[in-house]
This record gives C-alpha cells, structure tokens and sequence, in this order.
C-alpha cells in the first residue's frame, strides 16, 4: 500500500501542470498514456457533441457510414422514419466490430460471427439458436433480447451536420456551440441541402490536441505558409479576429483577404513572395460568397471538429485519435446541392490548398510531426505561450495564443489538472 | 507498330517519369504531359463512388508547374525519397484519341533518417498521345488505395 502511495503521488507531481498556468503546456499532456485514456473518457466521452458526418451522406433510409466518436468507431445510418442513429461498431455480444464497410445501404446489421442481428436503431431483432437445437442449449430462458441491443448514442443534428454522444446526452447542440459560436457555424451551414465533393484522409503521427492548437493559433499562419501570406489568404496585416466562446472550448479563426502586396508587416515575414506568381491562375480565382467581410472563417468545436472556410473551399475536418502520438484526420470536402457547375470547379480546384498534399496543410501536417518529435524528446518540458499576452479572451488580431490559452483553460477543467 | 513495340515504348515512357520523381528531377515531370494535360491523384474510395474531389488536381502543364515550385520553394516538409514500381501495363485501346493504357504502382517513401515504408499503391488509368517524336500523357488519373496516407503527399505518384 505504501508502494502504491508513493507511486501515486510521484505520479501526481510528474502531472502538476506548470504554475504559471495556461501560459505553459506541459509536454506530458502530449505523450502520457494515462493522460490519453482520460482524455478519452472525459473529452471524447464525456458528454460531448462529437461530429460524425453530414446529412447529405445519408440521403435515403437505410443508408449509413461508419465514423468514429474520438477514437472507438461508430455507424451513422438514415432511420426509416427519416431520423439518425448512431451506433457503436461493436457486437453487445462478445464485442465484435461487425460493420466492415465504410459507406452503405442496409435494413440491418449482422454480426458476422455468431449472426446477432440488430435494426437501424440498434435494437437486437436476431439470435441464432437462442432457443436451442432439437432441444438442447440455447440461451437461458431469462434471456430478454431487448436487454442486448446496441447501446446507441444520443444524436444531436444542425442544419446537416450529425453529432453523436456516448453516455449522458449533452445540452441541446445550438447551446453547446454556444450564442457566440453559432453564427459562424450557421454562415457555412445556413440550412442549404449540401453536396459532398469527396474524401480524404491521413494519419498524422502527432498528438490529437497539436492539430486544435495549429486551427486555434494565427501567429503561426503569416510565417509558416507561404500560399496563405504571399496571396495574402492568410496574413497578419489584414482585418482579423480571434474568438472564443464563454468556456474556451470553441474558438474561430476570421480574416479578410488581401492583396500580395509588400509593407512594413510583411517585411518581418520570410514567407511573403512579392514575385511569386502563378503560371495558372485559376488554382485561386476566388469568389466572394458569404455576406460580410470576411473571406475566411476556421471554426474549431470541441472536441473533434474544424470547420473550414478558406476562400471558396469548404470542410470538415474530423480528429480521430489513435493514442498519444498519432490521429486521423478525415476530411469531407463539399459544396452546396444548388452551386453551380462553375462553382464546384472552382471549390475542386482550391482544394488543392488543402488535404494530405495541400499547398498549404502539408506545412501543418509536417511542423505537427516535427513538433511530436520534439516534444517527445523529454517531457519533462513546456511550451511556452504568451503572445498578445497571457489572457484568454478575444482579440482583433492575429498575432496572438490566446485561443490556445481559452482552449487548456477548457481541458484542464474538463481533465480536471 | 506491333503491340509489344508499343508497350515497350510505353514502359519506356513510365519509367522514365519515374525516374525524374524518384531521382530529384521533378522539374522534368510537367514536360511528360501535353499543354493541355491533366493530372489527377484520386482516392480509390472517392473514384468507386463517383466523387469528384482529388486529392492533388492539375488541369494543365501551368498548374504542373505551380505544384513543382511548391514542392521546391515553396511547402515545408521533411525530405523524403520516392521509389516507383511499375507492373501490370496493359494497352487497352489505341484510336485517333490516344493510346488507353492501366497500369500498377507502388510507390515506397524513405523518409531521410526513416525506415522504407510503402508508401501508396493503386492503378495508372492514362490517355497517352504522340507529339512529335515522343509519347506524352494527355491525361494521368492515378487512384490509389492506400486510403489512409502517412501524414503528407509531397511529391506527383
């Protein structure tokens, strides 16, 4: 016993984040397996929304796709009533990840190792031989199939977009993403039917929370990608803001575009190219499309959504962790189902900004692998954040961390460290 | 021209496409393609449903040429080699449009101070036409089906 409260309590101080607070982010939270199990209990199942899809995957009754609610795998599917259900992708009876197909239609899904079958809605509407052959074995005669279905997840649905959590349902998700947050959700997803364009993914072998803190963190844009500074997409010099909602745990990224025009700004920046010029054009070729200045909103909800908005490509990025030092990224391009054939040229074309070989998140996806490396040296360190302060609040700027700083202000809560 | 002299003209090609990727020559690979060219990278997944998206897009040698000053100037990444192999070529049809030709590939990634992993593999589907004196792609779709791609894909398949 003395062992175990020795060991505890050296465990405590190894995991005492760093007094200075948010300012610091202590490396562990990076690479401790403990640490990544509670985040999967309390962040990922914890309640909250997690994003699983969009409803213009799953046009027709009996249609479903298989995602994931942080790391454990789930199916999405059109009821026949119109609704969702979402699923856990595991057999209530000896946990079996039944479900093999990424997309599909069905009216049920069998197990395929002992055929337990269950509806749309989860319930178990077959067992084989739970009455016995010739009158031998079989289950108990207490047995009651409606105690074995799957324990499906509470659904939340906005606007097209699918949310799913395991255990206690979460608030209503127009009061989880919060009075503040929710205009820039409904600005891409203003009730318009949507057009999926397709899919990409990648595995990206870096720690889920280093891929909010890239979408949460502005400084890093105007040095980093040069696609964004040189075509002025991106770039500190230009009318932005940075907001959190009242927790932390949702932030947005806003900025208008400018011109590639050099200035005392970006003279500070190696990445602004004043003569780099596109030999085809129409890569970019933006059109303007939401009211509003801004050209480009990136939206990150807790805990496993980005909504992007660059210009005239549009997606959802969702994080799938894999354990401390790797995550998916799943990405669905899309459009809306009234744009013009013109327009989904465009959204293609732009699409080459990002994704696996994005001009521009190939940066993020490398610098998160550089920065896993780094970090997994010791960690006994911290990074260190305090540009545009130390607060937590918002700003009218780019130059700053504090939508990092509002977003381990959530975590330690949450995590409760 | 008999078949085989054919097919060996088009290996001719592929090989040496691959060749400028995976020996660091990509400067030469816009060149393999007609002015008008296409390139695209689609994911098997996206391809089987009849998606649009790619995952990297070029619709003419310009926009070849905007990938390839990226790749050299441009994006930051960790430098890495490209291996190509290349089987299964079959000519599928030859007609005043161009020579069809599907082939195999498997791409393997050395990350400099990493181990060899495969990187991607899937299938070439090509529109492949003569200028002048030589082969040259009018159109490259390559569809792989390594869905899930390790982290970033820096460099043309």
């Amino acid at each position: 016993m003395d062992v175990d409260g020795r060991a505890g309590s050296q465990r405590r101080a190894l995991k005492q984040w760093p007094a200075e607070g948010v300012t610091r982010v202590p490396y562990w939270v990076y690479t401790d397996p403990e640490i990544y199990e509670l985040e999967t209990k309390r962040i990922f199942e914890g309640g909250s929304w997690n994003y699983v899809g969009l409803e213009a995957e799953l046009p027709h009754p009996g249609d479903f796709r298989m995602s994931h609610v942080g790391p454990r795998p789930v199916i999405a599917c059109r009821t026949n009533q119109g609704a969702i259900s979402v699923l856990p992708n595991r057999c209530a009876h000896r946990g079996v990840q039944f479900c093999r197909s990424g997309f599909g239609n069905t009216t049920e899904f069998t197990c395929p190792y002992h055929q337990w079958t269950y509806n749309l809605y989860g319930k178990l509407v077959g067992a084989p031989f739970r009455k016995g052959v010739q009158g031998k074995g079989g289950m108990p005669p207490d047995f009651a199939p409606n105690e074995h279905g799957l324990p499906v997840l509470a659904v939340a649905r906005r606007n097209g977009v699918i949310f799913a959590a395991f255990g206690e349902s979460p608030p209503p998700i127009e009061e989880y993403i919060g009075p503040k947050m929710l205009p820039y959700f409904d600005r891409v997803f203003d009730g318009r039917a949507l057009r999926v364009l397709g899919y990409s993914k990648q595995r990206i072998p870096s720690n889920w929370k280093l891929m909010f803190e890239n979408i949460k963190d502005p400084y890093h844009a105007s040095l980093l990608h040069v696609f964004l500074v040189t075509f002025g997409l991106f770039r500190a010099d230009q009318p932005s803001e940075t907001r959190m909602d009242t927790t932390g745990m949702h932030s947005v990224l806003v900025s208008s575009r400018g011109e590639q025009k050099g200035n005392a700004a970006t003279a500070e920046m190696k990445s602004f190219r004043g003569d780099l010029k596109l030999n085809d054009s129409r890569l970019l070729d933006p059109v303007r499309e939401y009211p509003g200045k801004a050209t480009v909103v990136m939206q990150t909800l807790w805990p496993n959504l980005i909504v992007q908005q660059q210009t005239n490509t549009l997606a959802t990025r969702q994080i799938v962790p894999r354990g401390p030092r790797e995550f998916d990224l799943a990405w669905t391009f899309f459009g809306y189902a009234d744009d013009t054939a013109a327009m989904t040229t465009r959204r293609l074309r732009q699409a080459n900004l990002m994704g696996p070989a994005g001009f521009v998140s190939i940066d993020d996806s490398e610098v998160m692998q550089f920065s896993q490396q780094g970090i997994s040296q010791d960690s006994s360190g911290a990074g260190f954040l305090e540009m545009g302060g130390r607060g937590t609040g918002d700003e009218d700027h780019m130059v700053t961390e504090a939508a990092i700083r509002a977003f381990y202000t959530h975590y330690r809560r949450v995590m409760k460290l | 021209m008999k078949p085989d002299g054919l097919r060996a003209q088009i290996e001719a090609l592929f090989y040496e496409y691959a060749d400028a990727i995976d020996e660091d020559r990509i400067e030469e690979w816009p060149e393999f393609f007609v002015e008008q060219g296409v390139y695209k990278i689609v994911s098997r997944q996206n391809f089987d449903r009849g998606l649009p998206l790619a995952t990297m897009l070029c619709e003419s040698k310009g926009m070849m040429k905007d990938r390839v000053n990226a790749i050299r100037n441009l994006s930051m990444y960790a430098p890495r080699y490209f291996r190509h192999l290349i089987a299964n070529v079959r000519v599928k049809s030859e007609t005043a449009e161009g020579i069809a030709v599907q082939s195999n590939y498997a791409v393997m990634q050395t990350l400099v101070d990493g181990e060899t992993r495969v990187f991607n593999a899937g299938r070439c589907v090509d529109q492949i036409v003569r200028e002048g004196d030589f082969l040259k792609f009018k159109s490259r779709l390559c569809i792989y089906d390594t869905i899930v791609i390790p982290n970033s894909l820096i460099y043309p398949l």
